[in-house]
């Protein structure tokens, strides 16, 4: 059950995630982008992390569309926009308290601005079967490694990576697991009904 | 890489803060942003907002004020700026009427002024975009779906511009760009590439003796590289391209836009355009203007662009010679 109280603990988790990952996140842009979605990511949940400090929230859609204007105002390039429509659409179903539907929304959110399908290389090949396993509701750590590991081989025809077509292959996609910290976070608090 | 600039990260605050010093008469900067927006704006006409990553001077900026654009949102060197950026620019110029975005087509930009869009449509305020999409030089691009957007933009800004002076609804200027942007057409040579401050060095290497046909302005490759070749030789190569691509009748009217790219001298353009002229004359095409200048540069880049506008509608050409007061659209 999401809880405004969780949804701050779980997006703060989030946060220190990325944080500690941000030169890991760097490498492997560094590979097949500009190297840079470590740094941009932190500069987006440190003002994300601001804003929880200086706010009080009266329930989860506000702490999703502050966490959505951070991002999509500080990480910049497509990552911001990407993140941001997530948490946008997030906020819009908010009111469900519904895990699966808030985050099939920030799915669906993802892949209506990036104009991105799975099995393009991108966050969404993280994104699409996490909503699928918590719907089934057996959503594990290594369902989540497995989908960023699953992004390995395939070649990026969407997003930055596309551009190298074939040199993309054997990579694993940096969005896809900056969108796996989120859904480790997920894990880590006690949002999910057992 | 040579550069009069102190500290690159600190280059977009510095060239604002000097923006708004030369043309504070005109122009002001909203406070805590990269906002730039026309002072004296008339009430109750749309408004039109434009931008995009920085590096394209006098684009956008330039084209603020009375009979263009009422705000450009200055990104990052070859960088789209952030949506709480468009949006604070939206809600700055928005004055009942409307606001109509103009994009230029790279996937960065389209994404953020997309969000920005949504975000303001939730604020309540009605928005409509126009995406540039005029260079012909290849369909897909580095950082581009489809067609990349180019110098034919500030053409798009002139005649939107004057349409919105003279109360279109945004629903009317919306079609009129759309409509528009289908006839203007651009393609590009370069025989230097653009250095990015932060980078260093050219984003990519020409021999001195070569030059690349349709290259972007972000130095995006083009179609061809050969050894240089002579005015008269890169215009019969680039009207060529033009013609295939509007397969124009004699008598049809067009105008004509030379743009240099930021390190070509208008001495050279006024060569090329002398060039340009011998070739349409024998096409027999009728030129109802003509433009010359550094508009939609590349920082740095040698090279120019070429543009045709068909003028399928006698308005364009109206509002194309209506009167304007900003600071770069020239005579």
């Amino acid at each position: 059950m999401l809880t405004t109280e969780n949804t701050v603990q779980w997006l703060t988790k989030f946060g220190e995630i990325i944080s500690m990952n941000k030169a890991y996140l760097n490498e492997l842009d560094s590979r097949i982008g500009d190297g840079d979605h470590g740094s941009n990511m932190v500069r987006g949940v440190e003002a994300m992390l601001a804003q929880f400090e200086a706010m009080e929230f009266n329930h989860a859609k506000d702490v999703f569309k502050v966490t959505a204007m951070a991002l999509l105002s500080k990480i910049g390039g497509a990552s911001g926009p990407l993140y941001g429509s997530a948490f946008m659409e997030m906020a819009k179903v908010a009111e469900t308290n519904d895990l699966v539907t808030i985050l099939t929304a920030g799915l669906n959110g993802i892949k209506k601005r990036g104009k991105a399908e799975v099995n393009e290389k991108t966050m969404i090949d993280v994104w699409e079967p996490v909503c699928q396993a918590l719907a089934e509701n057996n959503l594990t750590k290594s369902i989540i490694d497995q989908a960023v590991q699953a992004t390995k081989p395939l070649k990026a025809t969407k997003g930055r990576a596309s551009y190298l077509g074939e040199r993309s292959i054997g990579e694993i996609d940096p969005g896809a697991m900056s969108s796996a910290y989120l859904f480790e976070a997920l894990l880590a608090g006690e949002l999910i009904d057992g | 890489m040579k550069k009069i600039i102190n500290d690159p990260s600190h280059l977009l605050e510095e060239m604002l803060a000097g923006i708004d010093y030369a043309h504070g008469d005109k122009l002001e900067r909203i406070k805590d942003t990269n906002v730039i927006v026309r002072k004296n704006k008339r009430q109750g006409k749309v408004s039109l907002v434009s931008g995009g990553g920085s590096g394209h001077e006098p684009s956008h900026a330039g084209f603020v004020g009375e009979g263009m654009l009422d705000a450009a949102v200055c990104g990052e060197v070859f960088t789209s700026p952030t949506p709480d950026q468009i949006l604070a620019a939206i809600k700055a110029v928005d004055s009942g009427s409307g606001v109509l975005l103009i994009v230029k087509n790279y996937t960065g930009d389209v994404m953020n002024f997309e969000m920005a869009l949504e975000l303001a449509e939730m604020e309540g305020i009605e928005v409509d975009q126009v995406i540039v999409d005029d260079d012909i030089a290849v369909e897909d691009s580095t950082y581009t779906a489809g067609r990349r957007g180019v110098a034919g933009t500030v053409i798009v800004h002139k005649i939107l511009g004057a349409a919105a002076e003279q109360g279109l609804s945004l629903l009317e200027l919306k079609e009129l760009g759309d409509k528009l942007v289908e006839q203007i057409k651009t393609i590009g040579v370069a025989i230097h590439a653009a250095t990015v401050p932060e980078v260093g060095k050219p984003g990519f290497e020409l021999a001195d003796d070569e030059l690349e046909y349709g290259v972007g302005i972000h130095s995006e490759p083009g179609y061809r590289r050969e050894s240089i070749k002579s005015s008269r030789e890169i215009a019969e190569e680039l009207i060529s391209k033009l013609k295939q691509e509007f397969n124009w009748q004699s008598n049809e009217r067009f105008g004509v836009f030379v743009n240099g790219l930021g390190a070509t001298p208008l001495m050279e353009q006024y060569v090329f355009l002398n060039d340009v002229k011998q070739l349409i004359e024998a096409e027999n095409l009728q030129i109802e203007f003509k433009k010359v200048g550094s508009l939609m540069t590349s920082i740095d880049m040698a090279g120019l662009s070429l543009t045709f506008v068909k003028l399928t509608e006698q308005e364009w050409l109206d509002y194309y010679h209506a009167p304007v007061q900003v600071t770069s659209w020239g005579g």
